[in-house]
């Protein structure tokens, strides 16, 4: 009878033990550095498992013999405690670093396609709906009456378009090519809507090397044009600020818009919400893009960290 | 002499229209160039054009938003660059529209089909109506309601409407702010509202489901809907089988 409450409580104990142990690797994985202090939190945690039956068995009153035993088994307990909890430690500690590789890998893979999805999207974007056409109606009104200005406009839409269609294989570029992107897209704009888009754009010298994903600006302004031009007859100024801050770089995009008359603000998929997404399977962080809106301006941060 | 109006908020897309009616200025004179779809609303009102060249994408309310809140809808060429829904809604409805950019061939066979049924005019507004009707079936037409309050537009977000009412030849908006006359018929709005959000729940009602708080029954077969405003909105015996249904009860 002895034997068994024994059995039992040092198995029980044993398993408090192994769990802790598995819920801590699985929440903080330990550097090459730090496997030191894992072997004296398996050492603690074995001391605490023998020091549970040495102070609770004597509590089921087994008598002085088996009390005796006790005491000098003390010694193998901790030690084979301490073995078991020491593998426990080890195979969890490789399943939760292989489980750990595995998503960084599949963030990876996924942010890989995104950028991919992205560009397509940009692509389909350019290639069919209003903004091909409208500018290619744009220039279809210019050759009557200001044909350099048609040429014009041709140069900067193919220069556009072949920007888009640039198979990037790395997935970060200089804030200065985005921004000379983003350029050729604002003057096509411009064309268009006439005096009715002003655009400001102020960089400063520090902040044109700083490297953000390509192709993240444009669909952020071109949101910001479409609710800015959309939401109001009047002249409309996007601006767009950059500034590098901490090691990160924070660009700042603001449009007005008149909360009565906007449309709700869904995503097109692709439009913030696909942003914000890219933004978080570059850099596994969610808190990058904030968007503000009051005084009827709306507001589009994004902050990105500077590795 | 026929008189046409140009609406479209790119100037350079109105360029190419006038550009291309030159060579019609003995039968058709430009009477104004629009930039926004009120400019619009104003000049259809105050000069009563039988042609309008319309964009469907423009700043505040687009082209069919306009159209709707016009009385005796003028013949219309629309222009777009691209819009599935609206494409959709051109080739039912006989009503001739441009691809931009539209080539002068074209354009002149719109221009031309238009003169050679201008004396049938009388089933413009007919087919506008079910122009209307079909475009906005559109996923972006169906998140707001655009009403004209005096010589005011208002433009209601869906999700602001409480329920609507049948007002004789009219349908009553309820919002918090207020209630706003539609000259629409009870059945285009539950043609074209979402099915999800909206139930027509008597003949002459339709309630906004996220507004419902409680379901009362009253008198035999009917019941009375609660909303969060505290309205009691009849419910029929059929209406609220379809309630039912779309709460899933």
């Amino acid at each position: 009878m002895p034997s068994v409450v024994d059995a039992l409580l040092s198995a029980v104990l044993l398993a408090v033990a192994c769990w802790l142990i598995n819920n801590n690797l699985r929440y903080y994985q330990p550097d090459k550095e730090s496997y030191f202090y894992l072997f004296i939190w398996c050492a603690a945690l074995s001391v605490a498992c023998v020091a549970g039956t040495r102070y609770i068995l004597p509590l089921f009153n087994m008598g002085q013999v088996y009390f005796n035993f006790l005491q000098q088994s003390l010694i193998i307990r901790f030690f084979t405690t301490f073995l078991a909890l020491g593998w426990m430690a080890m195979i969890s500690a490789l399943f939760y670093t292989q489980l750990d590789n595995k998503r960084t890998e599949q963030r990876k893979t996924e942010a890989e396609k995104l950028a991919r999805d992205a560009e397509l999207y940009n692509l389909r974007q350019q290639l069919q709906p209003h903004f091909l056409f409208n500018s290619l109606n744009s220039i279809s009104a210019l050759i009557g009456f200001k044909p350099e200005l048609a040429r014009t406009m041709i140069h900067q839409l193919s220069d556009f378009l072949r920007g888009t269609l640039k198979k990037d294989e790395q997935l970060l570029v200089p804030l200065n090519d985005e921004l000379a992107h983003l350029n050729l897209y604002l003057e096509i704009e411009k064309v268009r809507f006439g005096h009715r888009l002003q655009t400001e754009i102020s960089c400063d010298k520090t902040c044109g090397e700083a490297k953000l994903p390509s192709l993240l600006l444009q669909p952020l302004v071109e949101n910001a044009i479409k609710f800015g031009l959309y939401d109001t007859t009047e002249a409309v100024t996007i601006s767009v600020r950059a500034e590098v801050e901490d090691q990160y770089l924070i660009i700042m995009i603001q449009n007005p818009y008149d909360p009565k008359t906007s449309r709700p603000r869904k995503g097109t998929g692709f439009g913030l919400s696909g942003v914000q997404r890219r933004l978080y399977l570059i850099f596994a962080r969610n808190d990058l893009m904030e968007t503000h809106a009051n005084d009827n301006i709306f507001t589009t941060i994004i902050k990105v960290p500077q590795l | 002499m026929t008189r046409v109006l140009i609406i479209d908020d790119e100037p350079l897309a109105r360029m190419v229209v006038l550009e291309y009616l030159q060579e019609f200025k003995d039968q058709i004179e430009v009477l104004q160039e629009c930039g926004d779809g009120f400019e619009g609303l104003k000049a259809i009102q105050q000069l009563q054009p039988d042609l309008v060249f319309l964009d469907v994408q423009m700043p505040k309310i687009n082209g069919f938003e306009m159209l709707e809140l016009v009385d005796n809808p003028p013949a219309v060429i629309f222009a777009t660059a691209f819009d599935e829904y609206a494409i959709k809604a051109f080739e039912a409805h006989a009503v001739d529209y441009l691809l931009k950019p539209f080539s002068k061939e074209r354009f002149n066979k719109a221009i031309e089909k238009f003169l050679a049924v201008t004396p049938a005019t009388n089933n413009i507004a007919k087919n506008t109506e079910t122009l209307l009707e079909a475009a906005a079936q559109s996923p972006a037409q169906n998140e707001r309601i655009v009403v004209k309050t005096g010589t005011k537009v208002k433009i209601i977000a869906v999700q602001d409407v409480e329920y609507l009412q049948a007002d004789d030849d009219y349908v009553s908006v309820i919002t918090p702010e207020g209630a706003f006359l539609k000259n629409k018929t009870m059945a285009f709005f539950e043609k074209t509202l979402d099915p999800r959000q909206f139930v027509r729940v008597h003949r002459s009602y339709i309630v906004a489901i996220s507004q419902i708080t409680r379901l009362d029954p009253y008198e035999k077969d009917s019941h009375l809907a609660i909303l969060k405003s505290g309205a009691k909105i009849p419910v029929s015996k059929t209406g609220y089988v379809k309630l039912k249904q779309v709460l899933g009860i």
